[in-house]
């Protein structure tokens, strides 16, 4: 089963490379890693998603608890969390064809965000089936290129406070 | 006033009340050098930079204090390697610090540039590269908290040369600033609570008790625990020690190469309480096999290491020695009197003295028992890895606590001698013995120079069977006695003692054991003593590989199920 967990990491030099490096040696599949700024200055946030049984995510989430620059990392996978990724889309498209790709994008809330005499560059924002579903059916004017964020994830309601951030100095 | 970055690091090293550093001066440490005479700590300049992370972690165990290994940038960084992995695998607390290369050429393959913290990443509990002289007394006050509290560890500082040299003032941090670190979790009453219930309720409760409780200093308490509550205690080999080896309740080690009673008591107990250990492969056989009578209550600090390999069915996240001492007044008085004359059965069974009885050989097993029987089993003993440090394991009973000091998770050849060097430099009120093979001692032999400059009176027993020996017994055992490159063909040992300036002798027959053990002990200064031992004698009990523990071969390879 897929998990997302999100991470609150100290933002110092290496501390992406020391999670992954823990990721390759213990052999846990990771999908997808999105990394950013959190509310706190000095602190990152990251969310994963993370193929395995509970068994090795109870593992991937103490084995991440364990790096001295981890600070918190909470699976959201079961909780009321909203959930998004960004995707780029370049698809072919002819001018006849372009009111067709900007329809199908209006549908799914994405835009227009780049045209060229032969393609369009769509902009979606949603979940992850989402926007495979809007993939799937821009296939047949012709993908050129495809870059997706891969998710993050915010728990809904208040904030718990398990996981409010002590500052650093 | 202000100090170089390298008097620094000797200040902090003196307020961490550091008293030894091993090491090896080279280009990028230079500085650092240069100023350790002003400064009241002894360096024990090694012959190999593994030899300096052994003897520090050969320190480190014998003393509780966190050992400290010192190299330059590049090939000896790199050479730590092996012993920082070691260092991890059984978590000795351990700094390991080493030169860079100039912060400005730092990233140009520089001459003796390697990129150590990213190779340590895995075998180091944390480490950092320090590029500025004002980060150095924060990252080295880290580093010691790092290394000796929760689960010990080994920490590598990188210190980048201009550090080294660039001036800045000094006050040595008093706490360590690391809020993604947790090394301590308050114990939870009502769980120690349910343990209690479920050790009074048991008929055949079995301790089994891992280096978690030496590192804690739980030893006393677990003695407490067993003696009240009438429960027998096997341990792992990083255990030895935790009960003495002559106590009733001491079943001897579990596993691979358990004794039988270990293991038939591990397979027929109702309750396992297991603390302070991390249900190893060659402790626990085929995990499905594992204990199929028992519920298992795991105790350990580290939060990991609960539900990796053996899922328990009560699980305390605690230092061994805080969940212990909660425990033990929890327990009601029992005997137990059925349980332990069935385990005492066994242990007839065992055939564990058949190797000491005379047999016209000369055989291993006799050897180490007749260096316990000379020491009272109140040694330290340092053992390397293979079939000297299993024959260790069985026939050296050891009565201390932490006097065994043994490479258990990455089985380092070559650790025993190093580390013996640390450990005597540690405990210098005791006496210390090296049990080594003839390949393992050869893997950082150079090592009997440090002993000879440092004048340190180690005995070293050479169990010389001519073999990369457990191999050979796996080669005989399982690969139809193909014996492709095991065989040594081994320099004069008590020759290479003596060019060091050692006294050396050659043991051959089983009659001149116990006079060349007395003569050992007798001589003021180190001595080597290599004992030429029956080449194919095979360490028994043996459960194989993946094999539940209840199949074993005991000696003789009689088969029992």
């Amino acid at each position: 089963m897929r998990h997302t967990l999100v991470a609150a990491v100290a933002d110092k030099p290496g501390v992406l490379n020391r999670m992954v490096s823990l990721f390759r040696r213990r052999r846990y599949n990771i999908e997808s890693l999105a990394v950013g700024h959190s509310e706190t200055p000095g602190i990152s946030r990251m969310t994963f998603v993370v193929e395995g049984d509970d068994r090795v995510i109870e593992q991937v989430k103490k084995q991440l608890e364990k790096l001295v620059d981890v600070i918190e990392v909470r699976d959201v996978t079961g909780e009321p969390a909203v959930v998004r990724e960004l995707a780029l889309i370049r698809v072919r498209a002819t001018a006849e064809q372009r009111g067709e790709v900007v329809q199908l994008a209006e549908l799914y809330r994405g835009k227009v965000v780049d045209v060229d005499h032969d393609s369009l560059m769509v902009e979606v924002t949603g979940t992850e089936e989402k926007v495979n579903h809007l993939i799937t059916l821009l296939e047949p004017f012709g993908i050129e290129e495809i870059v997706r964020t891969g998710p993050v994830a915010m728990v809904r309601g208040a904030r718990p406070k398990e996981f409010r951030i002590n500052v650093l100095k | 006033m202000k100090r170089t970055g390298a008097e620094i690091l000797w200040e902090c090293l003196v307020a961490e009340g550091v008293e030894v550093v091993f090491g090896i001066p080279g280009g990028a440490v230079v500085h650092i050098i240069d100023a350790l005479p002003r400064y009241p700590i002894r360096f024990v300049l090694m012959r190999h930079e593994q030899g300096a992370a052994h003897a520090a972690d050969g320190y480190a165990r014998a003393t509780g204090k966190v050992g400290v290994c010192l190299a330059t940038s590049g090939p000896g960084a790199a050479n730590l390697v092996t012993g920082i992995a070691t260092a991890f695998m059984d978590s000795v607390p351990m700094v390991a610090i080493t030169g860079q290369v100039p912060t400005s050429v730092v990233g140009t393959d520089a001459f003796q540039e390697t990129d150590i913290t990213g190779i340590t990443l895995p075998i180091t509990k944390h480490n950092f590269l320090v590029t500025e002289v004002e980060e150095l007394a924060p990252v080295l006050k880290e580093a010691f908290y790092l290394a000796r509290t929760g689960r010990p560890g080994p920490v590598l500082v990188d210190v980048a040369k201009d550090v080294q040299a660039a001036e800045a003032g000094f006050s040595y941090p008093e706490e360590a600033e690391l809020p993604g670190y947790t090394p301590h979790r308050d114990l939870d009453p009502e769980t120690v609570e349910r343990v209690a219930q479920l050790l009074n309720a048991a008929e055949r409760p079995l301790i089994i008790a891992g280096h978690g409780v030496l590192l804690s200093g739980g030893h006393a308490e677990l003695v407490g625990l067993a003696e009240r509550g009438g429960i027998p205690v096997t341990t792992t080999l990083l255990g030895i020690g935790a009960i003495p080896g002559t106590h009733p309740l001491c079943l001897g080690m579990a596993g691979m190469h358990g004794t039988l009673q270990a293991n038939r008591a591990i397979q027929t107990c109702d309750l396992l309480l297991a603390i302070g250990m991390r249900f190893d492969d060659r402790v626990i056989g085929d995990p499905k096999a594992f204990a199929p009578n028992a519920t298992i209550v795991h105790v350990d600090i580290d939060p990991a290491e609960i539900g990796k390999n053996v899922v328990p069915d009560l699980a305390i996240v605690a230092d061994a020695r805080e969940f212990l001492a909660a425990l033990l007044p929890l327990v009601e008085p029992r005997e137990r009197r059925e349980w332990l004359a069935e385990i005492a059965a066994w242990r007839r069974e065992s055939g564990w003295e058949s190797p000491l009885e005379e047999s016209g050989k000369l055989l291993p097993q006799y050897v180490i028992h007749e260096i316990w029987r000379a020491t009272e089993g109140r040694a330290i003993v340092v053992s390397d890895v293979g079939q000297n440090q299993m024959w260790e394991a069985q026939y050296y009973l050891h009565e201390l606590p932490g006097s065994l000091i043994t490479s258990g998770g990455l089985g380092t050849m070559g650790f025993a001698l190093p580390a013996a060097i640390g450990a005597r430099i540690g405990r210098p009120d005791l006496p210390v013995w090296v049990v080594a093979g003839d390949g393992g001692i050869q893997m950082t032999i150079q090592e009997l120079a440090t002993v000879v400059q440092e004048g340190l009176p180690l005995k070293i027993a050479v169990i010389d069977n001519g073999y990369l020996g457990m191999v050979r017994q796996w080669q005989e055992l399982f690969f139809d006695r193909n014996y492709c490159a095991t065989c040594l063909r081994n320099p004069d040992f008590a020759k290479i003692a003596e060019a060091y300036g050692i006294r050396g002798l050659a043991v051959e027959r089983r009659d001149g054991v116990r006079e060349a053990v007395r003569e050992a002990m007798e001589t003021d200064g180190p001595v080597l003593i290599d004992f030429r031992v029956e080449p194919e004698e095979n360490v028994f009990p043996m459960v194989a590989p993946g094999k539940p523990l209840s199949q074993m071969f005991l000696p003789q390879r009689k088969e029992v199920r």
